[in-house]
């Protein structure tokens, strides 16, 4: 039975709701499929008019075809303004409706949408809308725009399983669904997965050990706080904050000279450990300038608006370019903030959301009083090249040892060598001279005249329409007068209790993180075009506790990983894949490969190479030659890549420079962002070019010769040494089978390498840690290779 | 009823799901890597298809190769004969022909404009009587062969968001780019090889940096990003193994692999691992077919001759021409070359020589050699850069030398083969070289006529992201039919 509370947005149950209207689906044939009982607005009918009409018969009033607009119940029961005494839509009688007559029409000429849209509405949709009109043209509000609520908790059968009421709704609607929850994890697929999820690293030996022997009730919970309390969990929270960011360490465009932003990124690790509350950790970020008597610290977190790319391109047009980086932080808010595709208000009205060009223009408003320009290198009084834009704050040396404390900052010669780079002469040398020493990050200051603000007409910056001021979308919640019109009025808005939106979209975002896909799976799209939430209720519950719980982070998180929902196996049961092959229901833990960063991650921790260093500036790892000789100009500081040494080589992954023109082929292999712009949700994709990377990078290669060595001196038989890689590796014991083969392996290659031990010492050859001389070679070059087979199976790289 | 509903729902899901299989790793299939083995049986069951009804008309070409002039070669110098400019050496560009043109930062306070006429002389070839600049000796010898369009115009006016323009259809970055859109729309005829391959060469002349975000992926799967080639020792990256592990050594491993990660499935029952196998066949496969498709090793002395001297040092433009014909007759979809070096703000005519004596031949011979092989009918090759350049001079004017700024209402590029009209020149500019005549082309009809001669619709190749449905040619382009046969 459906639960009462979910008719506040959808009539009947979702069980179609997300399969057959999932967003970034084509229309679909489905005519054998029966009507529901009732249909529901916006269950079935929006998503079919938002995708087939509201282009010319939505929210964008300069492309309104015929004066009709169907997103609004009181217009779309207008008289029609082209046909006086007709109507598009009559409740009760669709046979009057001239909406439901033109999807019918024989007529090309007659036909909605016209043949030339290239859009079709299929007889089943058509039929729906027909008996929706029957049932009276019932409209709803969009469930996104109205404020999240706790219900009660579902009914269930199973009332022991739940932990916590995360798994009360996912059983309700797994019950509803004939499902049932899987067996819980075994330990070792628990504890390597809750590491991955809160640390991005393997578990060590000693933590497997210890859990697996600790038998206390708690002993799972103690885990999870141990992980809360460790430093690498900043780290792992800052990767995607990273992406939604666009943090780089290049400029971004054309001669892609380098950029200091990484201390922004060293206080985005620090506030995740801190555990700073959402909604201070966004507002500082936002407009930690405008806050009273600012901290340094308050300022670099406003480092976030400054991240984008910034041209160097001698004959840009500096308004051209200044209006860009206004747009990418209006765009951004949008994407990453509230979930809305704000930039498609840019242009015109949204076609599918109720936000006006002018609304996009208002938001847009907030930032674009920065003082700022859009081509250093051109105006008068800016340095050229610099590292950071103005404007920017300076870090000194009493910062690091005070405020600025969780600062890695290296001595100012190491410092100095990556300023510089490959220039040696010219203008933009002396530039870059006279910035060594320095260490200046671009943060957020507004000028102290206002920059008026106007609608840009078809986006162009050049072309002005009316004077706007700063707002926000009416429609999502609107702006109270007592905000402050800046950005921390804006901010005040987010964080209003009232908005909709902003609690959603962040717990979406952490679910996704780790189930692999949000319960809304269009995390940057909770519009009309967007996904229905698959569990609407969960998410609300999810939400309001968020907000009511002062926006804390490691909270939200402890509930999730505490929940039986999460502690489930992910051993796939095949009646559970019948029935719910995309795993929509959580029946089981969605097993997903690892984020590329991790997957550097496992190599360096279970090899024993990781350098856990944290922050600091970014770093050069091995990478193939001449990618970047070879795309670059030829000026700038980073022309040439200069591989980093020692230590360096070793740092997590997050810490990988990132050239925005030529970014690090391992991580892009893996689908990581470019940087380019907000990214709030990457692909994983299973390609032959991540096989050949795992196959042949002398990252990969260099830990299974280390691996290999270092247990071949620990350990006691081949056997042994087989057993414990496996296990640092995957995270499990393996079994005998598992053993057998790898030791037959072993053999194999022993005999190889015996019989040309030349090849053997070859092998060893990769990466700059020392191979031990104290090993027998041809059984060292075997076990590496048994070692690297391990890293290259698809468990390894998998969350199970 | 209820009851009925969920079942139903199920059943949709299910083949919703299979779809989505034949999707994720089907489009790898149709995108970048096609492995028919995997899908047999499960194409009958698609129900959600993006790509239903491709092509959308008879295909006139099966691949492309473009040879990208990375800079914005001058039109003023190559293609388009200005008498005029010359005989007005030194003046003024007379502002009503100048409009109020928006300038680049680099010219903008400049405060003459003094017109100035291509140093090189031109003359006329072939039965188009097309005229051609004495820097393109070879280019002149195969006027019969290309189509030259001398109209085009393009946005942007400076490099980055130029180039960005001409590949994805947007100025700003992270759209897929004309390559990746092929790729998901017709994806590779080779198994073994990607779709969309990337060749990157430099010139002696000014020049300005490519970016990764011009063979971006995007939106679409990481699957359709270009694949960076070369002609070095390891084509494609990571693909060659360590130094001294053989071929069977890597058979060997690849086996065990199999066998564990046969052993995952059985206990974990995650279909993803073995398409994960899959991948490392994949892999294993491009190992021997890559090496094989680029190797130039084996070509005969007479091709090396066709395309020059160059042709036999790897990561050279001629080099690359000769690699592109070798990829593309080896079915890979769309291979795209960059040449950096045109951007001649100052010291034009001798950059300029240079620029061209390190194109000409090789660019010529291409179309020579895939005429021959009978291959130019389905190959489109096109040769061209992001925008033009003014017809006066930026800086310093002087009898032997001067420069041009970015110049984006004009511009020349050509095309051959593939169902485009040869022995044609298309287009006019004004006497002055600055505005154009008749017959402009848009960047997005270049890029509609493009996907056109490939059997696809500019407007039905779509992909759907964040709610909006995108294409290449954003919200304009049209076909420009007069240029095709």
């Amino acid at each position: 039975m459906i639960t009462r509370n979910f008719l506040r947005y959808f009539i009947v149950s979702s069980i179609l709701g997300s399969i057959v209207f999932g967003c970034g689906e084509q229309s679909v044939n489905r005519g054998d499929l029966p009507l529901p009982d009732e249909v529901s607005y916006n269950l079935h009918i929006r998503p079919i008019l938002s995708e087939n009409c509201f282009a010319c018969h939505g929210p964008d009033a300069n492309k309104r075809e015929a004066g009709l607009r169907l997103d609004i119940p009181e217009d779309a029961f207008k008289v029609l303004e082209e046909s006086p005494g007709l109507f598009a839509l009559v409740p009760k009688n669709p046979l009057e409706s001239h909406a439901y007559l033109r999807l019918v029409a024989s007529d090309e000429s007659e036909q909605m949408p016209p043949p030339s849209s290239n859009l079709k509405v299929g007889d089943r949709e058509i039929a729906l809308i027909e008996k929706w009109i029957k049932q009276g043209a019932t409209y709803q509000p969009h469930w996104a725009f109205t404020s999240p609520e706790k219900i009660d908790l579902p009914r269930i059968k199973a009332k022991k399983w739940p932990q916590n009421p995360i798994d009360h709704y996912i059983l309700a609607a797994q019950e509803e669904r004939g499902l049932s929850p899987n067996t819980p994890a075994d330990r070792e697929q628990l504890l390597r997965r809750v590491t991955f999820d809160l640390t991005g690293l393997p578990p060590t030996l000693e933590e497997m050990e210890r859990f697996i022997s600790d038998q206390a009730e708690d002993a799972y919970e103690r885990v999870v706080d141990s992980l809360f309390a460790s430093r690498a969990y900043g780290e792992k929270m800052a990767v995607h904050w990273m992406d939604i960011s666009r943090y780089a360490d290049s400029h971004g465009y054309q001669d892609d000279y380098y950029r200091t932003q990484w201390p922004w990124r060293d206080w985005v690790i620090h506030a995740f450990n801190q555990n700073m509350p959402y909604d201070q950790f966004v507002t500082w970020q936002l407009a930690g300038d405008l806050l009273p008597n600012p901290s340094k610290e308050q300022i670099l977190a406003t480092g976030f608006n400054r991240n984008h790319k910034i041209t160097e391109e001698s004959g840009a047009i500096d308004e051209e370019y200044r209006v860009s980086y206004v747009v990418d932080r209006t765009n951004t808010i949008g994407k990453a903030l509230i979930g809305m595709t704000l930039e498609c208000a840019q242009c015109h009205d949204h076609k599918y959301d109720p936000i006006s060009q002018k609304e996009y223009f208002q938001v847009y408003a907030f930032f674009n009083n920065v003082a700022e320009v859009g081509m250093e290198e051109s105006s008068p009084g800016f340095s050229r090249k610099s590292p950071a834009k103005h404007p920017m704050m300076e870090i000194t040396d009493e910062d690091v040892d005070g405020i600025l404390s969780f600062l890695n900052r290296p001595d100012s010669a190491a410092l100095s060598t990556a300023l510089i780079g490959d220039v040696n002469s010219g203008a933009n040398y002396q530039a870059l001279l006279s910035e060594t020493g320095k260490l200046r990050v671009s943060v957020m200051a507004d000028l102290d005249t206002i920059r008026p603000s106007f609608v840009l007409l078809r986006g162009d910056y050049e072309t002005y329409g009316e004077e706007v001021f700063p707002g926000t979308p009416e429609r999502i919640l609107p702006f109270d007068n007592a905000y402050p019109k800046n950005r921390l009025g804006l901010s005040q808005w987010l964080f209003d209790t009232g908005n909709p939106l902003t609690a959603r979209v962040f717990v979406n975002r952490i679910w996704q993180q780790i189930f692999g896909a949000g319960l809304v799976s269009t995390p940057g799209d909770f519009g009309m075009q967007g996904a229905l939430p698959t569990h609407p209720e969960l998410l609300d519950w999810l939400a309001v506790e968020f907000m009511e719980n002062g926006w804390d982070i490691k909270r939200l998180l402890r509930q999730i990983v505490l929940s039986n929902t999460y502690r489930q196996s992910s051993n796939v049961n095949p009646d559970h894949l019948k029935k719910d092959p995309e795993n929509i229901y959580l029946a089981r833990f969605p097993r997903n490969r690892l984020p590329a960063e991790h997957i550097r991650d496992l190599v360096l921790s279970s090899s024993g190479l990781l350098v856990p260093t944290i922050g600091g500036p970014s770093v050069k790892p091995y990478q193939p030659p001449g990618l970047w000789e070879l795309a670059t100009s030829g000026r700038g500081n980073l022309a040439s890549y200069k591989q980093d040494s020692l230590g360096a080589l070793y740092r997590r992954g997050l810490y990988t420079f990132i050239k925005r023109t030529v970014p690090p082929p391992s991580m892009i292999l893996f689908d990581a962002s470019n940087r380019d712009e907000c990214e709030i949700e990457r692909e994983r994709t299973n390609t032959p070019l991540q096989a050949l990377m795992m196959m042949n990078d002398p990252t990969v290669l260099e830990a299974s010769r280390v691996l290999a060595a270092t247990l071949m001196k620990e350990t006691g038989t081949r056997e042994d040494v087989v057993r414990e890689g496996f296990r640092r590796i995957v995270g499990r014991n393996a079994d005998q089978i598992e053993i057998s083969i790898l030791a037959e392996f072993l053999e194999e290659m022993l005999l190889d390498f015996e019989s040309n031990p030349d090849v053997a010492i070859q092998l060893l050859q990769v990466g700059d840690s020392p191979i031990p001389t104290d090993l027998p070679i041809s059984e060292l070059a075997a076990m590496m290779q048994v070692i690297h087979t391990i890293y290259n199976m698809e468990e390894s790289i998998t969350k199970s | 009823m209820e009851n009925k509903l969920i079942e139903h729902g199920l059943n949709t899901n299910r083949r919703h799901f299979l779809s989505k299989l034949s999707l994720g790793l089907g489009s790898a299939a149709l995108g970048s890597l096609l492995i028919p083995d995997l899908f047999s049986g499960i194409n009958g069951e698609r129900d959600v298809d993006p790509l239903a009804g491709i092509p959308h008309f008879a295909p006139k070409a099966k691949r492309v190769i473009y040879l990208f002039q990375n800079g914005a070669p001058s039109q003023l110098e190559s293609f388009d004969y200005k008498p005029k400019l010359r005989e007005m050496w030194g003046e003024e560009l007379p502002d009503s022909i100048r409009q109020g043109q928006r300038l680049t930062g680099m010219t903008s306070s400049q405060t003459s404009f003094p017109m100035v006429g291509s140093i090189y002389d031109f003359q006329q070839y072939g039965q188009a009587r097309a005229w051609v600049s004495e820097l393109f000796p070879h280019t002149a010898k195969i006027v019969d062969d290309i189509c030259i369009i001398k109209s085009m115009h393009t946005e942007a006016i400076n490099h980055d968001p130029a180039l960005t323009f001409f590949q994805t259809g947007a100025q700003q970055g992270n759209r897929p780019s004309m390559g990746a859109w092929l790729s998901y729309g017709l994806g590779s005829e080779n198994s073994n090889l990607p779709a969309f391959t990337v060749l990157l060469s430099k010139g002696k002349g000014n020049g300005q940096g490519v970016y990764s975000k011009l063979w971006s992926n995007g939106f679409l799967e990481s699957v359709h990003q270009g694949v960076q080639f070369s002609s070095g020792d390891d084509p494609v990256l990571y693909l060659s193994n360590q130094e001294g592990m053989s071929g069977q050594q890597r058979r060997k491993m690849l086996d065990r692999l199999a066998e564990l990660n046969q052993l995952s499935f059985e206990k974990l029952g995650d279909p993803e691992i073995h398409a994960k196998v899959a991948q490392y066949e994949m892999a294993y496969r491009m190992q021997t077919a890559v090496p094989e498709a680029t190797d130039l090793s084996k070509e005969p002395d007479m091709i090396f001759d066709l395309y020059g001297e160059d042709s036999r040092k790897p990561g050279t433009f001629a080099a690359n021409c000769l690699l592109a014909r070798k990829l593309s007759e080896n079915g890979v979809r769309f291979v795209q070359l960059y040449h950096q070096g045109w951007d001649q703000h100052g010291n034009l005519p001798n950059e300029m020589r240079d620029q061209a004596k390190d194109v000409d031949q090789a660019s010529a011979a291409l179309i020579t050699d895939l005429k021959q092989r009978g291959l130019l009918d389905e190959t489109l090759v096109i040769w061209g850069g992001e925008f033009g350049r003014t017809n006066y001079s930026q800086g310093k004017l002087t009898k032997e030398n001067y420069g041009r700024d970015h110049h984006p209402r004009c511009f020349s590029i050509w095309m051959a083969g593939g169902g485009v009209k040869p022995g044609f020149v298309y287009g006019e500019t004004d006497e002055f070289g600055y505005n154009i005549a008749k017959n402009p082309v848009h960047v997005h009809d270049f890029q509609a006529t493009v996907l056109h001669q490939l059997g696809l619709d500019h407007e039905r190749l779509i992909y759907k992201h964040l709610g909006r449905r995108f294409r290449l040619t954003d919200v304009a382009g049209h076909v420009v039919k007069d240029l095709l046969v």
